[in-house]
């Protein structure tokens, strides 16, 4: 009996250490590439492991409102960790942006997208994908690029929407639409855009795409989640994540 | 329940999808569920394999292929695009021909259980009375196998109005042109918009059900009036 308990005691032991040095890591989809680097340099630099899980904010956020056990959210947004915050899932002043998304209006064929965007203007393309707006924050500013140039009238008609910034992107390299904005860092292998032709929108021309982490209820106590969101602000993330074209 | 024009116009949409889709399911599917039923070929097999793949393939693996096929590169991109139609992605069409694949299973399973019900013996006897092939197949065959065209019909038209990751992946969402009840419940679900997700979810619940129900009542009566024939 003694030493069943013992055991049961060294067991649940091992468990909370095997917990602390792993964090469980909810990653916005956009995010997937350069998060995987990171956490590979992470792994190397602190000992600590991180378990990545990658998907759409929304659905992140309604499974940690029902009890899932991710320690850290790396949302699309700065809304959602709000809000987690607001409603008492995340430990408040935790929150910091991790990357600055960039939008491209871009096209697998060459020449086909000038470096103004002018061709929303022209009759010269088919279909124009965006990320719905309801549902992504680059569906949403997408919208507000399309508005800003006055270009709705010769756009709208054309428009079809993903349901996220993934699905857009497929819409486009499938060519079944020859335009669509999408996320630079979709687009980017080390710095450069390799296929096809793109405009880089510029940042005025809609609200930043900020993309918050923030800790999570799950990870207070969780020595990993705190030594990956420190990590995330050192200079080995910042230029992996650059590198995919975020800004910072 | 509150509902909104958008919810209604993709109710109605989806509606027209599943009508358009069974009617022209139904008429592929007879000759091919009528070869299945009697040929003794070789091909048989990997056929019946073949139209049987929607049933266990998962819903992103077909709409993968055919948002590559439908692109100006793909087989039917390169054939639609040849007949002057441009490419059927993000259209009407192309979420019939995307539903049409996906329910196939559905119509001709049922077809092929009622023509091999029916027994080689009255082609048979008709073909004594000299009726010819064409006549026995509309005087004969179909009217017997009637519980398989019904049976067929209302699983294509359920199946198809339930249908999901397909025209998830090849709709592009267009309002009044491709969003379809499910795609209009998810966005509804990944907007954090529940009570809307709630009302859609709750008639496709309602919908779902009185199908089934109908079809157990239906296959009750029929068995029952095979019996009282017999």
């Amino acid at each position: 009996m003694k030493l069943r308990l013992m055991l049961a005691a060294a067991s649940t032991l091992f468990f909370v250490a095997a917990q602390a040095r792993e964090v469980t890591v909810a990653v916005a989809a956009n995010f997937t590439a350069p998060m995987q680097k990171i956490a590979k340099a992470f792994e190397q630099d602190t000992g600590y492991k991180a378990q990545l899980a990658f998907g759409a904010t929304g659905k992140f956020y309604a499974q940690i409102k029902n009890g899932a056990p991710f320690a850290v959210l790396l949302a699309a947004d700065d809304e959602t960790p709000a809000r987690l915050e607001k409603e008492g899932l995340a430990i408040a002043g935790t929150r910091f942006t991790y990357a600055t998304g960039r939008l491209a209006l871009w096209s697998k064929r060459p020449n086909l997208v000038d470096d103004k965007g002018e061709v929303l203007r022209s009759n010269s393309f088919n279909k124009l994908a965006i990320a719905d707006p309801k549902l992504a924050p680059y569906g949403m500013a997408a919208m507000e690029v399309i508005h800003k140039l006055g270009v709705q009238a010769n756009v709208v008609p054309k428009l079809v929407q993903g349901e996220s910034i993934g699905q857009t992107y497929q819409f486009v390299s499938t060519e079944n639409a020859q335009l669509g904005f999408v996320a630079l860092s979709q687009i980017s292998v080390d710095g450069r855009i390799t296929q096809g032709s793109a405009w880089v929108v510029p940042q005025h021309l809609h609200a930043p795409l900020k993309q918050d982490a923030v800790l999570l209820n799950a990870g207070k106590d969780n020595a990993a989640a705190n030594a990956l969101l420190k990590y995330l602000q050192g200079d080995t993330a910042k230029a992996i994540i650059t590198s995919y074209g975020y800004a910072l | 329940m509150n509902l909104s024009a958008e919810d209604f116009q993709a109710i109605a949409l989806t509606l027209q999808l599943a009508s358009v889709t069974t009617v022209l399911l139904l008429l592929l599917a007879t000759p091919v569920a009528w070869w299945l039923a009697h040929t003794r070929s070789a091909w048989r097999a990997p056929v019946a394999s073949l139209v049987a793949l929607p049933l266990v393939l998962p819903p992103t693996v077909l709409g993968f292929y055919l948002l590559v096929a439908l692109g100006p590169n793909g087989p039917i991109g390169q054939f639609t695009q040849w007949a002057g139609w441009g490419t059927l992605a993000f259209s009407f069409w192309g979420l019939v021909l995307g539903s049409i694949v996906y329910s196939l299973p559905f119509a001709v399973q049922p077809l092929v259980n009622a023509f091999e019900a029916m027994g080689p013996r009255p082609m048979e006897v008709a073909a004594t009375l000299r009726a010819s092939k064409w006549d026995a197949f509309f005087t004969v065959a179909v009217p017997l196998a009637k519980p398989g065209f019904v049976m067929a019909a209302m699983l294509s038209f359920a199946h198809t109005v339930g249908e999901f990751g397909v025209v998830l992946m090849i709709g592009g969402n267009i309002p009044d042109k491709t969003r379809v009840v499910s795609t209009q419940i998810y966005g509804h679900v990944e907007a954090i918009e529940y009570s809307q997700a709630h009302g859609l979810a709750g008639v496709m619940l309602v919908f779902s059900f009185v199908v089934l129900l109908g079809l157990s009542w239906f296959n009750r009566r029929t068995t029952c009036h095979q019996k009282v024939g017999a």
